[in-house]
């Protein structure tokens, strides 16, 4: 089966695309950021980038409702940024600050939103998996119809624990998308070389569990297969998952040379495929938007991050008292 | 305004590095993306991409510059209309990352203050367990503990139990005896045997606001679990700055049963009670088991509860009693004595009690003190009971390096030092994995006399 395209003609207003066109951006022009602040010496430690994967997640949220919950890896930022996290408290964790959201306890790879049923930000490569499994079955036990979406990569798509997940999400019919955002390296080894099962979404059948592979440099196509799968697990019919075909621009973190594949290969990608740039023909040549209305959004998105900047700057360090708190509750954090 | 470009750090650890090569000239255009220049590190050459666009307005630091600094201005960077003879080079100082000066401050608020010298006696709580005049009913260990487990589930409707064989089975250890019955597949749940996949469901299960209990058929099992407890489960809290935890339970038998080799025979106290934002029971007697049980499935934290095959089927004395809790951090001391104390826990104070009975035969009287919980532990009732009676002697079944005792003997040398009249003796199973043969399987194990031995031995008698 092909990649999923979108329609020819996308049935999507104006609007639409220009908040698609403003999401992507967003987490771009963040990330640029964050790789300038890393460079800088004001974040620390790794820094995973999601620069040209952005429209999986803006994609996917489009097809999310209220309620919904995600959990993803250690390649976190943008998926925050699209479900709603607001970016000064994104980028001051990421420089260690005390207006982080996890109080600059967590740093990049670890980072929650209670009420934005963000759950993490997760450091283990696919740990995050069975709990996006126990997520959905929260959901399940208490019995509302939301969906939790669970996302990992091609490399996390090789360990143990997802085809458990897989099994048991299956056999428990549980409201789970898995979205194996497949950027075709994990770190250096290209899925080629980890592989030779490479179209990772037919491996749900095995489990029993439907699934696609989708084109996830267009996020139009990316929305259509997110609602078909959000649909599935709504009507209780069990987990979904979606193979998103996407490509990583910047190296698997601030400190990885990216010697295993050509800079052509990048360039081409960026040339021919950027999910940014398609959504900035289809406004221009639709004539839904003009080069003024898109320089108004990029100057809008260039203060956001500018100011997450500033904020994550001046945000002071963590009180040392915070060492000590947060390691054991003293009641349960309510559901939002 | 013109922009410096600075030196980038292209590692955590990045202090300096070579720029190689620059790709652009003065005056070129570069946008976002764009190759600007190789800077060569002690592990790579890595290309250093333009963030912002704009015209090169000049090279501040020539190719083959060996040793230079993270965040030396390296380039200016020119906007639309700007020419280099808007170029200030008095402004380059670099934008310095906050010093982290705030650990030496920290560090003094850590555990390890030195003592003051001789300490007077910790205040413990020495309230009994259930008030005068209760009734008591002989219970097996195994029944407290599913009665703890279903009183807990009557009452909170987030409660479930899951594992294997604990519903239509019963439970491989018939804990979970009629449970299913009781309470439905939907909150007595069989699994399949895919530790690592269901402690991390319930794990995540607890994120989304209820209250697993997950038993492991045993806990040599769980050690394909063990990143899910750790990693997810018991540092959750913390790295999420206090939004969401693991509110839940993870329980099983732990330490040797009876012939089942190594694989399956290992004491996992001294492991998890490493683990801070765990928290871990591992009782002896009926009643302390349903107690803590209780109070291990309120407790807003993830809970470890050790359990011990050998031990299910004993009796002992339980209080009839509505909602009988015992809390966490309270040790229970068994026997008051003045000549000694005996510290242990879990199956280990079956060797301490014996031990204790024969003891008294030889006019040795001992202390016994049950710690219950190891994590919070009453370290307080030990130090008391120590500066009363000058000796002690831990007991356990788990392996001598890094053991419970260990830590119990060094927070008596910092607290207690002055009062000890010998040094304290850790009695543990050997430092082997568990044979089979049975003669070979009793000498692995702690012994009654290991215990006598090591009593006699800091009594001088």
């Amino acid at each position: 089966m092909a990649p999923r395209k979108s329609t020819k003609k996308p049935n999507v207003s104006a609007e639409e695309l220009k908040a698609y066109y403003r999401d992507m951006l967003l987490i771009r022009r963040f990330e640029e950021k964050a790789g300038q602040l890393y460079g800088m010496g004001l974040i620390g430690g790794f820094c995973h980038l999601y620069i040209g994967q952005e429209a999986v997640v803006v994609g996917l949220e489009a097809a999310a409702e209220e309620g919904d919950k995600r959990i993803t890896s250690y390649r976190d930022h943008g998926h925050m940024l699209a479900c709603g996290m607001d970016p000064n408290g994104v980028m001051a964790e990421l420089t260690g600050r005390e207006g982080g959201y996890s109080k600059g306890k967590g740093g990049s790879m670890h980072m929650f939103s209670k009420e934005k049923h963000f759950y993490g930000g997760h450091g283990i490569v696919a740990a995050q998996v069975p709990l996006g499994a126990g997520l959905a079955f929260s959901d399940k036990y208490k019995g509302n119809d939301r969906v939790t979406f669970t996302y990992f990569g091609d490399g996390a798509a090789n360990q143990g624990q997802v085809y458990e997940s897989y099994n048991m999400a299956e056999l428990w019919m549980l409201p789970c998308i898995f979205v194996i955002e497949n950027n075709q390296y994990a770190m250096g080894t290209s899925t080629k070389r980890s592989t030779m099962s490479p179209s990772y979404w037919e491996r749900g059948a095995a489990y029993g569990i439907p699934g696609e592979e989708v084109d996830g440099m267009d996020v139009l196509a990316v929305k259509e297969a997110g609602q078909k799968a959000v649909a599935h697990c709504r009507a209780g019919k069990g987990p979904y998952i979606l193979e998103i075909k996407t490509y990583r621009y910047r190296g698997h973190s601030m400190s990885d040379p990216a010697k295993y594949r050509t800079r052509e290969e990048v360039q081409k990608m960026r040339d021919e495929r950027d999910p940014i740039e398609q959504v900035r023909s289809l406004l221009l040549t639709g004539k839904h938007a003009t080069e003024d209305d898109l320089k108004a959004i990029d100057k809008e998105i260039k203060d956001i991050v500018n100011e997450s900047a500033e904020f994550a700057k001046t945000s002071p360090e963590p009180a040392v008292e915070e060492l000590w708190t947060d390691i054991y509750a003293t009641e349960v954090p309510q559901e939002a | 305004m013109a922009t410096e470009i600075l030196m980038p750090a292209l590692s955590p650890t990045m202090e300096e590095g070579t720029l190689a090569k620059w790709h652009v000239k003065e005056g070129d255009t570069v946008s976002s993306g764009d190759i600007m220049a190789e800077i060569e590190t002690d592990k790579a050459t890595m290309e250093f991409e333009a963030v912002d666009e704009g015209t090169i307005g000049k090279i501040l630091v020539e190719e083959g510059t060996e040793g230079v600094k993270v965040n030396t201005a390296i380039a200016v960077l020119l906007e639309e209309g700007e020419s280099a003879d808007d170029i200030d080079t008095s402004t380059s100082a670099p934008e310095a990352a906050p010093a982290a000066d705030a650990g030496n401050e920290a560090a003094s608020s850590g555990g390890s203050e030195a003592p003051a010298p001789a300490p007077s006696a910790p205040e413990t709580d020495t309230s009994p367990d259930w008030p005068e005049g209760t009734t008591l009913k002989q219970q097996t260990v195994r029944e407290a503990l599913r009665d703890g487990m279903a009183e807990e589930m009557r009452r909170d409707d987030s409660v479930f139990l899951m594992g294997e064989e604990v519903a239509e089975y019963q439970g491989a250890y018939k804990i979970s005896q009629g449970m299913l019955d009781e309470f439905g597949a939907k909150r007595v749940i069989d699994t399949p045997i895919t530790e690592h996949g269901f402690a991390g469901i319930a794990t995540g299960a607890a994120f989304g606001g209820l209250r697993p209990i997950v038993e492991f058929m045993t806990f040599n099992f769980a050690m394909q679990a063990i990143d899910q407890i750790i990693n997810s489960a018991a540092k959750t809290l913390y790295m999420s700055g206090g939004q969401m935890g693991a509110p839940m339970v993870f329980r099983g038998p732990n330490g040797a049963a009876a012939r089942v080799g190594a694989q399956h025979s290992q004491d996992y106290a001294a492991w998890y009670m490493q683990i801070p934002g765990l928290k871990v029971a591992m009782p002896y007697s009926a009643s302390d088991y349903k107690g803590l049980m209780k109070t291990a499935i309120r407790d807003p934290n993830p809970v470890i509860f050790l359990e011990n095959e050998i031990l299910y089927g004993r009796s002992f004395d339980v209080p009839e009693l509505d909602d009988y809790t015992v809390p966490f951090g309270k040790a229970r001391i068994w026997r008051e004595g003045s000549d000694v104390t005996i510290v242990s826990f879990g199956i280990g104070m079956q060797y301490a009690l014996e031990a204790a009975d024969k003891l008294a035969e030889d006019g040795i009287s001992a202390e016994v003190i049950d710690l219950r919980t190891l994590r919070p532990m009453d370290t307080g009732s030990i130090l008391k009971s120590v500066m009363k009676t000058n000796r002690c002697v831990t007991v356990e079944e788990g392996w001598p390096q890094g053991s419970v005792g260990n830590y119990i003997s060094s927070v008596i040398m910092q607290e207690a030092f002055d009062y000890l009249d010998a040094p304290v003796i850790n009695c543990t199973g050997k430092d082997v994995p568990m044979p089979y043969a049975a003669n070979l399987e009793k000498l692995a194990l702690v012994t009654t006399d290991e215990v006598i031995a090591a009593v006699k031995q800091v009594t001088y008698s």
